[in-house]
């Protein structure tokens, strides 16, 4: 599912699993929760222990994008799989400039 | 085009649903070797089709879902997906990507996924009745046992 970590005002939250309209509300509920209370500097979205997405994945990060920038945060998304590649080049993410 | 082997499946239309459908699809055609791809693109696309299902066609209620698949002697996977739920008004409009009338956090990208993890993307649909989504998809590296 997804655990926290905030270090150096950098907030990361290591993704595990399968990502899909029914796991994303848990997972958006405690990243929301952890960046509300500790407003860090810069979110990371870990993607390294992820086995598969749908676009709810796709909104979990454009939802994400939308939260840290209210507080005048930096999201990066990082340690995309090959295999997610396909779905996060279709949504166009990579325009927003948080891909690493 | 002889179809030579084909399932049915039907469940209720809870989220937790959508990981049973989307892996019963892809063991149902494990059969055709797919490669790694093929098979996280099928599986994408079922979750997408199914999300929708549950998300639009039964927003308020509990229906159910029905998924066929075939699988053709020319290593053709045909999947549908069908719901009994509110319809689609504007297909052309539900197609368009980033559209949604969702006020969750969905992307909009439900059928753009569907286009472009499969061949062929056919919506029916008529409001109060319900929709039909079929899928095609043919699979290259194959050596198929029809027996």
């Amino acid at each position: 599912m997804v655990e926290t970590k905030f270090c150096d005002n950098v907030l990361t939250a290591k993704l595990y699993g399968e990502i899909d309209h029914h796991k994303a509300p848990s997972i958006r509920q405690k990243i929301d929760g952890q960046t509300e209370s500790l407003r860090p500097k810069e979110l990371h979205l870990d993607f390294s222990g992820v086995s598969f997405m749908d676009s709810s994945g796709i909104g979990l990060i454009m939802g994400r994008y939308r939260q840290v920038s209210l507080i005048g945060g930096k999201l990066k998304v990082i340690n995309v799989p090959k295999s997610l590649q396909k779905i996060i080049s279709l949504s166009g993410i990579d325009s927003l400039g948080v891909l690493k | 085009m002889n179809i030579i082997n084909e399932m049915n499946l039907s469940f209720e239309s809870k989220s937790s649903n959508e990981s049973f459908a989307r892996s019963a699809v892809s063991a149902f055609v494990l059969c055709l070797d797919p490669t790694i791809a093929e098979l996280a693109d099928i599986k994408t696309a079922v979750s997408e089709a199914v999300t929708n299902c549950i998300v639009h066609a039964y927003p308020d209620t509990i229906g159910t879902v029905y998924i066929n698949v075939k699988i053709t002697d020319q290593n053709k996977i045909i999947i549908k997906i069908r719901d009994k739920g509110v319809g689609i008004e504007n297909i052309k409009q539900a197609m368009e990507p980033l559209f949604t009338t969702s006020s969750d956090e969905r992307a909009g990208l439900g059928f753009a996924v569907m286009q472009s993890f499969t061949d062929n993307v056919k919506v029916r649909s008529k409001a109060g009745t319900g929709t039909t989504v079929t899928m095609e998809k043919t699979l290259y590296r194959t050596n198929y046992d029809k027996r």
